[in-house]
């Protein structure tokens, strides 16, 4: 595509854009600076005051130094996340790696591919709650995996950690997210020139040479950017945490719902501000892994 | 390479039918469910077969303003699918073009998808809380007197919804434009065709379908939208929001009903979305040129 000859040609670029930029400038650039500003205001039980205090951090981060070496509240929630983070990560990218090297090197022909990962999107389209709520059937006390685990003999009673649990949690995070994974490896594998397999081919490479040489490292640009969207969509979750964890277990995202059912506004902005940095630092180390801009 | 299958295939194609089992699985499962007896529970067995939930459901009896919610979901659905399609066209074409700023847009793009979207939407809360005050305390008498407050679904809330799906319309834009055949365009021009005539009769149809898929983005990520719905939508609740609720104090199969019928909808503009691609690919087969092709 010429595009120095479109340049001039039709309306300007940036008028083109304008309706766009402001949708962001108005609904998401104004907002994140107010999250900040709020997050220095003073607040009593029936509002918030302008104000440049610290009080929303110092409280948030109660007790960190004091109780040492016993973790405070913040801490352990955001290592309780972390954990979730890492798990989740973890098994989103064996199953997303795993559908998209089946998809794009083992299906021969393109509409077979297409269809196929239509078939992986089309859940993506659908309310996540509702594919939430659809796990109490099976995994609840009286569920299906309960009958079967109890008809046959293998459990004397109805296993209790199914449902509202860790592993509820992290299953729901596998299941609603993986196609965060699969979708952008897949589209990394796409690019890779068949030529090079063929060469790897040809040069004697094993099945198993050709995935660690050749095709792993081809798809780190699809693995890092499903990496980040997995680990920034846990830390700042509180649906699934909530309803999957029967709303006992904390997390990062959680911390700010809380406050904000309270209508405590500069405390939730404080710590969305610290789950921004924290998601920030995350992204950064994720970049310095793979450098994401130049591998685009 | 590509004689008989290894055995690789093999393992990897039920490792792919066990991924789809677990995708669709449990969806199937409430989906049979809300099919429940009225005597039965949440849980197999099922106590006869029937629409008895269904009906409850539609009488609105005991649960919250469920038609209510669904209208509102639909309306704004369709409303940010509008802007969704219409915007990250604009925009979609800005970008092939050189203009100050694109990178920074870019950039912010990306991060609206990136930053969670609880912050999101507690600043946009926050925003229009203190828009609010503005107006409560300074504002002209007629319309100070008796305001109660800005946030609402086609204000705050289709906002919200913007900054989750515009991300994602730029995103099928630019692979729609990296495919593009500029020479279409330049061909078009040089034959004397204005911008407008050519961006009519020449870029539109051929990006129709992949418009029709941004549109698709654009109402089911709005339909099922939570996270960013949750501090902005003032006092009526979208749908999923009504939905989440449910989620922990009702406890008959009504539920299941409830979910059968969201994501009935959500197949149904699915597979009307790529019905229409599939027309409208098929239609271009027929009547598009041959000249260029090998």
């Amino acid at each position: 595509m010429s595009s120095r000859n479109l340049d001039r040609f039709g309306v300007p670029g940036w008028l083109q854009a304008a309706p766009f930029g402001l949708v962001f400038a108005a609904f998401f650039i104004v907002p994140l600076i107010l999250v900040v500003i709020v997050s220095f205001w003073d607040y009593n039980d029936y509002q918030m005051m302008p104000a440049f205090i610290t009080r929303s951090y110092t409280d948030s981060f109660e007790g960190c130094l004091t109780k040492l070496p016993d973790l405070c509240t913040i801490f352990k929630t955001y290592l309780s996340t972390a954990k979730f983070c890492l798990i989740v990560w973890a098994l989103t990218l064996v199953i997303g790696f795993t559908v998209a090297y089946f998809l794009a090197f083992h299906i021969r022909t393109q509409t077979t591919q297409m269809v196929l990962f239509l078939v992986c999107t089309i859940p993506f389209w659908t309310s996540n709650v509702i594919r939430m709520v659809s796990w109490i059937p099976l995994l609840g006390r009286n569920g299906l995996v309960n009958q079967m685990l109890v008809g046959g003999h293998i459990v004397d009673r109805p296993v209790e950690w199914l449902l509202y649990s860790q592993f509820s949690v992290a299953l729901a995070f596998v299941h609603l997210f993986s196609f965060f994974m699969v979708a952008p490896i897949f589209n990394s594998m796409m690019r890779i020139d068949r030529h090079l397999i063929e060469a790897a081919y040809d040069g004697g490479a094993s099945g198993w040479q050709m995935l660690t040489n050749v095709i792993i490292p081809l798809s780190k640009p699809g693995i890092a950017i499903g990496s980040i969207f997995v680990v920034t969509i846990v830390m700042g979750d509180f649906i699934t945490f909530g309803v999957m964890g029967g709303q006992q277990i904390a997390s990062a995202g959680k911390a700010i719902e809380t406050r904000l059912s309270a209508l405590q506004f500069p405390p939730a902005a404080a710590n969305a501000v610290i789950l921004l940095g924290a998601t920030m630092l995350i992204i950064g180390v994720l970049n310095r892994i793979v450098d994401i801009r130049k591998e685009l | 390479m590509n004689e008989g299958r290894s055995p690789a295939f093999y393992a990897l194609s039920l490792f792919f039918a066990l991924f789809v089992l677990f995708l669709y699985g449990p969806t199937i499962v409430i989906f049979i469910l809300s099919f429940q007896g009225p005597t039965g529970g949440l849980t197999f067995p099922l106590n006869g077969v029937s629409v008895h939930w269904f009906g409850k459901l539609w009488a609105g009896g005991g649960i919250v303003d469920i038609a209510g919610a669904f209208k509102r979901s639909l309306a704004l659905g369709l409303v940010v699918m509008i802007l969704t399609v219409v915007l990250s066209l604009l925009a979609g074409l800005a970008f092939r073009k050189r203009f100050v700023g694109s990178d920074l847009l870019f950039y912010v793009t990306v991060a609206s998808l990136i930053v969670p979207s609880i912050v999101t939407s507690l600043g946009i809360a926050l925003e229009f809380r203190l828009i609010d005050d503005l107006i409560k305390q300074h504002g002209p008498a007629w319309l100070a007197d008796g305001f109660q407050t800005s946030l609402g679904n086609f204000t705050s809330g289709l906002g919200a919804h913007l900054t989750w799906t515009l991300p994602f319309g730029l995103l099928v834009m630019f692979a729609i434009f990296n495919r593009f055949d500029g020479r279409y365009e330049e061909a078009a021009r040089d034959l004397g065709a204005t911008p407008w005539q050519s961006l009519r009769y020449v870029i539109l149809p051929i990006i129709l379908p992949s418009l029709v898929g941004v549109g698709l983005f654009g109402f089911t990520l709005s339909w099922d939208e939570i996270a960013r719905s949750s501090q902005v939508m003032g006092e009526h609740n979208t749908l999923p929001m009504e939905l989440q609720g449910l989620t922990t104090t009702v406890t008959t199969p009504e539920i299941y009903a409830l979910g059968t019928a969201t994501t009935g909808v959500s197949f149904g503009v699915i597979a009307m979305a790529l019905f229409a691609i599939a027309i409208l690919r098929a239609r271009q087969a027929r009547h598009g040129s041959d000249a260029g092709r090998a």
